[in-house]
């Protein structure tokens, strides 16, 4: 990142924000980036020719006599085979002690997919989990993120998911994650012998928090390349996505413009529909999923960042603690993945979609009766198989440590049904009954 | 001499430019970068400034590149050709665009200016016309695609000649009119016409009344909407509102379907690109595709050409209303539209108002609204555009200023419930929370009760009623207790369920159940009715839940089979045993 020899140097700042500076130059673009006493910064307003730079590191100690050098580009990434294994921080710069990566060099937050050319998802991902492969199906092209509260092993559970999804890539978007977490990755990665087919960009909290905003379009921009050049299944790790839109509303707010609600920018939709979007399947074969981590602050999930982020992503996942069985569940009730229609009784058993639909519905009627017992009703006898359905339910499929097919899913889940339930309480195809199911269809 | 300028400031895509001639507001102009053009609109003029909001990313623009206005407002091309294509917000057809990424600055022909059409003349030699007038006929896919005079004559004219039949290309003159001070003009079957301004070159604009067939049990059951009504879809995320758009694009009795994608999911529209070739339209036999326009400005696509995208998609309805046609009209979300608006009122430090949306936002959509109608032409031929938004409310909360303002603005109102989604009852329309005001009208009432029956109106009520009054036994139930309430106010819940489940829980993705053509909706109606109308014995209220979930069975079968099919008809046999079941006989009726 030396300036080149024939650069012009400013050396006249003419004011400084918490954020930015500004001062008077000409013929600088827009997005362009620049050093500013070799901070890296960039242009994020130009008003004849004074031009204002958002300085990522920060602006404390910038003297009034620093100096400017223009890059003459927008934020880039060399990107080729050499970026697999490694680990970079927010620039793309290597933190893993290894060289630059050699590579042609591509502007980061490039241009949009025209919609035309993209391909309708229809390939499944199998993670062995049931809350998912059954319940949420995750399909290639496909984005959506863990809304998670900060004490629950979302990072645990989504390293588990990239591994065992079957991608050509990972890509991991580290962003204002502890460096504890930062090493878990690391050995996550190495222990499962999948170092060279994962790339990460890695923000920790040590590092000031407006770099991360460059994490995850180095992480997609790397992903495009392999989606689009090399034809590969990319699955991107973004995590986490909520300390990247607070960093979103420091600039904002350090810039005065008017937030909106919860004092989140105005174009919170906008911008993170840019990054969410980058997900895609190709008609090649190659794609891009993502799959985020939203945490959130109390649960509350009408707070801006997962509000908007749920108009986005293709569904959300939520984890829960079960405590009839003391083990960590996706939780069927507030998960959705919203592509599953697109696999599930297509590229999976015909009876997928009822058995998982009914699965669900018989849980939500032990949910019911478990709330009829802390009002103090009596239980029908109703009530009870529901109950002890949905324990056996949670244990044998919901609980994330189990692994297995989809059809044992399917098929398990038909066992339980024939277990408790009679014909006309579950409801299903007749058809269906009687070509994968167990029931007895008199006992009522 | 067109106005020039050179871009004197950037933020973000507003760009301020120093001009050296007039201006004027929602001019559409071209910034000149890096050998491409870069289209932009005046959205604000000031003392030392045109302000631009640009239709790309900024990314790269310097002071000092040179502007060149065009002198014209942002418009629509209008001609046949429209049918089946897939639009960017601005009207770029996507199809003919190269490579997998969008280019900046790469602009392309919404028509097919090579594409010759058989040209039929409607109008004669010496013909008095109008604006809007027909002068010939294409024939686009199947839809007899009128050529008419353009909109933007004033006054009357005389058809000097028109082309006899035979191929034309659509920037062939095919006629030529004469106004009263002699002047000539020359028609070609394209024209352009500014997507701000509403056309309105029809005689009147009547109540709508006409009964639309949507297929949706709880839209044409429960609250019904009308051939060039207004309507709206409010809800939380995931709820099922691009889900029920889907669904009524597809099924929705309309000649054209005008679907606009406004900062929502590529994937989404994607769906859309890849299925509707291959679905077939009940009515005409023919692929969906073919009554079908997309205007896909997804939320990676750039923010300004958002807010025009549902404008193209309007004038592109209402250039089809012209012809006499019934055009529904859906976008999805006109909140992403708004947020569109927000974020540049914010660039240009306008004064905000709530949640920092600009001031003017409820008049903006309210204008909007007031686009759709039903019409009556100069030729006493009637057309109409139905239109029906979603919404995307903040925190799901209803109370804020895009909920609000379309409230005001639209007549139905399809409030989709977070609780209905979350228990899986789709489509999640609360229906005692929704409405329509079309059932306040008489002449709509006049009308479905010589359409669909003479009843069908009092139905809807019934059904209305029951499930109101199920929902005040569910709450007493859950106060008092299973057993601290009368048996009967289970059945009066349970029966309320059995609308639920019947009438109003569709499933989108199953063939048959999709969509229930309305002489199967009558049926279903009356047969949900006669079993809310049993009176039944029961002796405990264990019984009733059971029982109740029985005839949901059933008659969930009946809506998953074929109508009037044998195993419909076998379903129908097993219904009517178990009604018989615990129907109340005479004697415990005295
Ligand atoms: N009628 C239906 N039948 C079955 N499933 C449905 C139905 N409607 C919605 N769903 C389910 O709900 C999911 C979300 O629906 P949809 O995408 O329409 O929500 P939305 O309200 O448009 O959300 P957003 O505001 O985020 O765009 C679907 O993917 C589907 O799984
Ligand atoms: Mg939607």
């Amino acid at each position: 990142m030396e300036p080149i020899a024939f650069q012009k140097i400013y050396t006249h700042i003419s004011q400084v924000t918490k954020a930015t500076c500004s001062l008077h130059a000409t013929g600088v673009g827009n997005e362009e980036m620049a050093l500013v006493n070799d901070r890296l910064a960039q242009v994020v307003k130009i008003e004849g020719d004074l031009v204002t730079l958002q300085i990522f590191s920060g602006t404390e100690g910038i003297p009034t006599d620093s100096e400017v050098v223009f890059l003459g580009h927008a934020p880039q990434l060399p990107v080729s085979e050499e970026l697999c294994g490694r680990f970079f921080n927010a620039y793309g710069h290597p933190i893993d002690g290894g060289p630059e990566v050699e590579g042609q060099l591509v502007e980061i937050g490039g241009p949009s997919v025209n919609p035309v050319r993209r391909k309708q998802p229809s390939e499944l991902i199998a993670t062995g989990i049931a809350g998912i492969d059954l319940n949420n199906t995750i399909v290639t092209g496909q984005k959506i993120p863990f809304f998670a509260d900060p004490d629950q092993p979302y990072n645990q559970v989504m390293a588990m998911v990239a591994l065992r999804a079957q991608a050509d890539k990972i890509i991991l978007g580290g962003m204002g994650i502890t460096n504890d977490d930062y090493l878990f990755f690391k050995n996550v990665f190495e222990n499962a012998g999948a170092i060279d087919r994962i790339i990460s960009f890695v923000n920790t909290t040590e590092d000031p928090p407006v770099e991360r905003l460059l994490v995850p379009d180095m992480a997609l921009t790397a992903a495009e390349y392999f989606a689009v050049e090399k034809k590969q299944k990319v699955l991107v790790l973004l995590t986490d996505m909520t300390l990247y839109a607070d960093a979103l509303s420091i600039v904002s707010n350090r810039m005065d413009q008017i937030p909106s609600k919860d004092s989140m920018p105005g174009s919170l939709y906008s911008d993170l529909a840019k990054l969410y979007e980058k997900a895609v399947q190709f008609p090649d074969g190659g794609s891009i999923t993502i799959i985020a981590v939203t945490t959130l602050s109390g649960g509350d999930i009408t707070h801006a960042i997962p509000d908007n982020t749920g108009y986005i992503t293709e569904g959300q996942l939520f984890l829960r603690k079960d405590t009839d069985i003391g083990k960590v569940i996706v939780d069927p009730f507030r998960s959705l993945s919203r592509l599953r229609q697109l696999v599930i009784g297509k590229k999976t058993r015909e009876d997928h979609p009822q058995v998982m639909n009914t699965a669900v519905r018989l849980y939500a009627d032990a949910a019911n009766a478990k709330t009829k017992i802390e009002n103090g009703f009596d239980l029908t006898d109703y009530d009870k198989r529901a109950m002890s359905f949905a324990r056996e339910y949670s244990e044998k499929l919901l609980a994330i440590d189990i692994n297995i097919e989809i059809d044992t899913m399917i098929d398990t889940a038909w066992k339980l049904f024939g277990k408790y339930f009679s014909y006309a309480e579950i409801g299903i195809k007749a058809e269906l009954v009687e070509k994968y199911g167990t029931i007895n269809q008199h006992k009522n | 001499m067109a106005t020039t300028g050179k871009v004197a400031g950037i933020i973000s895509n507003l760009v301020m430019v120093k001009v050296d001639g007039p201006v004027s507001q929602n001019e559409i102009c071209y910034i000149h970068f890096a050998g491409v053009k870069l289209m932009a609109e005046v959205i604000r003029i000031g003392a030392l400034y045109a302000y631009l909001q640009v239709f790309e990313s900024t990314r790269g623009l310097k002071t000092g590149t040179e502007v060149e206005f065009t002198g014209h407002l942002l418009e629509a091309t209008l001609g046949p050709g429209i049918l089946s294509k897939n639009f960017d917000g601005l009207q770029n057809d996507l199809n003919k665009m190269e490579g997998i990424f969008l280019r900046k600055g790469e602009y392309t022909h919404p028509l097919e200016p090579y594409k010759l059409w058989e040209f039929k003349p409607l109008a004669k030699e010496g013909d008095t016309v109008v604006a809007g007038s027909w002068l010939g006929e294409v024939t686009e896919n199947w839809i007899p695609h009128k050529i008419m005079v353009p909109f933007i004559l004033d006054g009357r004219y005389k058809v000097s000649k028109i082309n006899s039949e035979g191929s034309y290309k659509i920037d062939d003159i095919i006629a030529l009119l004469i106004d009263g001070k002699g002047d000539e003009y020359r028609v070609t079957m394209v024209q352009k016409w500014p997507i701000k301004i509403p056309i309105k070159a029809y005689r009147e604009k009547p109540r709508p009344f006409n009964f639309m067939e949507t297929g949706i049990r709880v839209i044409d059951c429960i609250n019904p909407i009308v051939e060039g009504g207004t309507g709206f879809i409010p809800g939380p995320f995931g709820t099922g509102k691009t889900v029920l758009q889907h669904a009524l694009s597809k099924q929705a009795e309309a000649d054209m379907i005008v679907v606009a994608a406004c900062g929502e999911r590529a994937n989404e529209v994607v769906e859309l690109f890849s299925e509707f070739p291959e679905l077939d339209d009940p009515r005409t036999g023919r692929k969906l595709m073919e009554r079908t326009t997309i205007i896909a400005n997804t939320s990676n696509m750039p923010v300004a050409a958002r807010e025009a995208s549902v404008y193209t998609a309007m004038t592109i309805a209402e250039y089809y209303r012209q012809m006499g046609l019934k055009i529904l009209l859906l976008a999805d979300s006109t909140s992403r539209w708004a947020q569109a608006l927000r974020e540049m009122s914010n660039r240009m430090e306008e004064l905000p108002g709530p949640d920092a949306f600009p001031m003017d936002l409820p008049a903006i959509i309210s204008n909007f609204y007031a686009r759709a109608g039903y019409v009556r032409l100069h030729n006493e031929k009637t057309g109409s555009v139905t239109f029906i938004g979603t919404v995307s409310p903040a925190g799901g909360n209803l109370k804020e200023p895009v909920t609000e303002a379309t409230k005001k603005a639209a007549r139905c109102f399809y409030s989709l419930s977070q609780n209905r989604a979350d228990s899986k009852r789709y489509p999640a329309i609360d229906a005692v929370d929704s409405y329509s005001k079309y059932l306040e009208y008489p002449e709509f009432i006049e009308f479905v009760s010589q359409t669909i029956a003479g009843n069908w109106i009092d139905q809807i009520l019934e059904v209305k009623n029951i499930l109101i009054r199920g929902n005040e036994a569910y709450e007493q139930i859950n106060i008092l207790g299973d057993d601290g309430v009368p048996i009967h106010y289970h059945e009066i819940f349970w029966k309320s369920e059995v609308i639920d489940f019947v009438i109003l829980q569709q499933d989108a993705f199953d063939k048959i159940d999709a969509s229930t053509p309305i002489p199967r909706q009558k049926y279903m109606m009356d047969k949900v009715l006669e079993v809310c109308n049993t009176a039944f014995t029961f002796n405990k209220f264990e019984e009733v839940n059971p029982y109740f979930k029985r005839i949901i069975n059933v008659f969930k079968q009946m809506n998953y089979s074929e109508f009037q099919s044998e195993p419909f008809s076998n379903y129908e046999e097993e219904l009517k045993s178990i009604i018989n079941e615990k129907r109340k006989t005479e004697e415990q009726a005295v």
